[in-house]
């Protein structure tokens, strides 16, 4: 028990490694603020692409998705920023991090946007178009609104994962929340600072993943 | 019909509150064998849940309610078991939807009489028959109408042979002209002999075939009677308004 | 090294293919049976878990919300990281496939039983109510009549959701373990050729986007049979 308390919970530790960890969540934070929304951007772009009249779009961008969300994410980290240099390109921590994530949350955002605009019924289209409003009219001010209230649920959860998902950049050594605190623990040859990395993680998502599971159940009943 | 003998359901002083509303406000009624004791007022008068207490679908907060004398209040009675004696039928049917009008019937069959599968399947089979179904056996509820479903939910009640059974609104969600089916199966089962406590607003129903009606209103039986008495001479001003009501 | 053929000597050197073939083919096996369990594991308890917590016995419940939001809220890497290194220094010693499928399983199962719990009270009350006034009590309405029908709805987001976990058995290269991309980054340090990371990838993706293309099938097939 003590064993425990000294590995896992020891507050002197953590009170040394406090400062390293609120940079590394500093670095997380600016991740999240860049990719959520470029990703949500990205997504939409997808999701609508892959209703487009032409074939060869369509098919572009709904093999676009299905690759991107069938790739683990840290194989394409690793991908790009170990891999890109030997074709001349030579990412840096950050842009590697930047790029992958743009294009995973795309397609996770894209697919969940394209669910929600095909379980608009199609009555809603045809009250639209019969009232004069053209498909792109008829997409912004009828379909979407009330495609994005049905999978915000769905958008929320996802961006919960999105923010989980910056603790892979720790592989390439970008200095974020888990790499800081990895750090640390391998400094001090004591996982406090996970245990704090933890703690800092639960206390930001928790009270987002309580809402989620509220709005999932009040959509199934 | 025998009033001497002692009543299959028997209430006395029954109360229930939710939270700080009391919807029964003590009541007191008997159904005798065979009889078949139709129960009408205005929403809210508590009828539903007045139903479900007798099943205890509803923990009453105070009272007794004894069936075929066994007090189902008691800590001691197996509720489960007291359930098969009596039969529900629900307003929304509540078929279950992943299983053949045959399995929805034969399901307790098997399940809590324990009967061996082919028996159970036979039973079941018969129970539709009553019911004019056995045609639709292996019909999913989704292929069913309104009022085939609803059928097949009083066969599936009957199946378990109870002592009594319960009819809550069986045919208010149900299209005007599916109506007339469902009562013929009540009128069928009222023939042959069964116990019945109905609630509903068919009218012209309790006059064939009620042999009691009871008017309730907040919580509490205002009157009872036969179905002459309380439709044509009723006494209390708040029967007559609630019959002036519907007639309009 | 040639630079007329760069591009394509750099990551699809044949002799290299043919040299790590094996390796990526023994990741590929690593990788799947590591997944299998995860999938198998997480799954049941997240079912066991629902079941658990339909018997509102609060504090029982109060103890499955608390597993649950932990693990949906804190980041699988974290919680590898935190086992691997952790647990030897108070004496458990788990070898590092065991930690990543014990790690993945939990995560696994905290997302399955929200999933399978928002199914089983998406059920109507009324099929409750049927079936206990037939006499089934609580366990024999549960298991014939709610839960066939709970089940059913909850196929496409336990798809998914499985499908996005077990992709995180990637994380095991971090502690060690010999799945597609730990083989794939040690051949590329010691080829010096960024061949086998491309073969890591195509790896992967054979592996997935039958499973996601599968996904979807099962979840147009389960979308529209409501009721």
């Amino acid at each position: 028990m003590e064993a425990i308390v000294e590995q896992f919970f020891n507050i002197p530790i953590m009170q040394r490694a406090l400062p390293l960890l609120l940079m590394g969540l500093r670095q997380t934070a600016l991740i999240c603020l860049m990719v959520i929304p470029l990703g949500l951007a990205g997504g939409l772009a997808f999701a609508l692409l892959s209703r487009s009249s032409l074939r060869a779009v369509r098919s572009a961008a709904v093999v676009g998705i299905d690759f991107f969300r069938a790739v683990p994410p840290l194989v394409l980290l690793i991908f790009v920023y170990s891999g890109l240099p030997f074709a001349g390109v030579r990412p840096s921590p950050f842009t590697a991090v930047a790029i992958t994530f743009f294009l995973n949350t795309s397609s996770y955002y894209g697919e969940i946007y394209r669910a929600g605009i095909e379980s608009i019924g199609l009555g809603q289209w045809d009250a639209a178009r019969s009232t004069g409003l053209t498909a792109s009219q008829t997409l912004a001010y009828v379909v979407l609104p009330q495609a994005v209230r049905n999978v915000l649920p769905d958008l929320v959860s996802n961006t919960v994962e999105v923010v989980k998902l910056t603790s892979i950049a720790s592989v390439v050594a970008l200095p974020e929340l888990l790499y800081s605190a990895d750090m640390a623990r391998s400094v001090t040859f004591n996982s406090s600072p996970l245990v704090l990395a933890a703690a800092i993680y639960l206390l930001m998502l928790w009270p987002i993943v309580r809402l989620v599971s509220r709005l999932e159940r009040r959509i199934a009943t | 019909m025998t009033a001497d003998r002692p009543p299959i359901l028997d209430i006395r002083g029954l109360r229930k509150s939710f939270h700080h509303v009391e919807v029964l406000r003590g009541i007191d009624l008997a159904v005798h064998p065979q009889e078949l004791v139709f129960v009408i007022g205005p929403s809210g008068s508590g009828k539903s849940t007045l139903l479900r207490c007798c099943n205890r679908l509803e923990e009453p907060t105070s009272g007794s309610i004894r069936v075929d004398g066994i007090d189902i209040m008691a800590r001691s009675t197996d509720i489960n078991a007291m359930r098969r004696r009596i039969g529900m039928v629900f307003q929304s049917f509540n078929l279950y939807p992943h299983m053949t009008a045959r399995g929805n019937v034969a399901l307790a069959l098997i399940k809590v009489l324990r009967k061996p599968r082919a028996q159970a399947e036979e039973i079941a089979l018969a129970a539709l028959h009553r019911v004019g179904l056995s045609d639709k056996a292996r019909a999913y509820p989704a292929e069913l109408s309104g009022g085939q479903q609803q059928r097949v939910a009083i066969a599936r009640a009957l199946a378990l042979e109870p002592k009594l059974m319960l009819f809550d609104e069986p045919t208010s969600a149900l299209d005007p002209e599916l109506v007339g089916s469902v009562l013929n199966v009540m009128r069928e089962l009222k023939r042959a002999g069964m116990t019945m406590l109905v609630v509903s607003h068919e009218m012209r129903f309790a006059r064939d075939a009620a042999d009691r009606v009871i008017f309730m209103d907040h919580g509490a039986i205002v009157e009872e009677g036969s179905p002459e008495e309380i439709f044509a001479k009723p006494t209390e001003p708040r029967t007559r308004a609630f019959l002036a009501d519907l007639t309009r | 090294m040639q630079h007329g053929f760069g591009f394509l000597d750099a990551f699809f050197n044949p002799g290299l293919i043919e040299r790590y073939l094996p390796d990526i083919a023994k990741g590929m096996a690593v990788t799947i049976e590591i997944a299998a369990a995860v999938v198998v594991t997480g799954i049941l308890l997240g079912l066991v878990l629902a079941i658990a917590r339909s018997f509102r016995v609060l504090p029982v419940s109060a103890l499955i919300v608390l597993f649950v939001d932990v693990f949906r809220a804190l980041p699988p890497l974290v919680l590898v990281l935190l086992v691997y290194f952790g647990l030897p220094n108070v004496g458990i010693y788990l070898p590092s496939f065991a930690v990543l499928w014990l790690v993945l399983s939990l995560v696994l199962a905290a997302f399955c039983e929200e999933i399978f719990w928002a199914g089983i009270l998406s059920v109507p009350k009324g099929q409750w109510e049927a079936a206990r006034s037939t006499g089934l009590g609580f366990v024999g309405a549960l298991a014939y009549v709610v839960l066939p029908q709970a089940l059913r709805l909850t196929v496409p987001p336990i798809t998914n959701r499985t499908i996005a976990i077990t992709k995180n058995t990637a994380l095991g290269t971090v502690i060690g373990v010999g799945e597609i991309l730990n083989q794939a980054t040690t051949a590329q340090s010691f080829s010096g050729n960024a061949t086998p990371l491309m073969m890591g990838a195509i790896a992967y993706v054979m592996l997935f986007i039958p499973v996601v293309v599968l996904g979807r099938s099962l979840e147009t097939r389960f979308a529209w049979r409501r009721g």
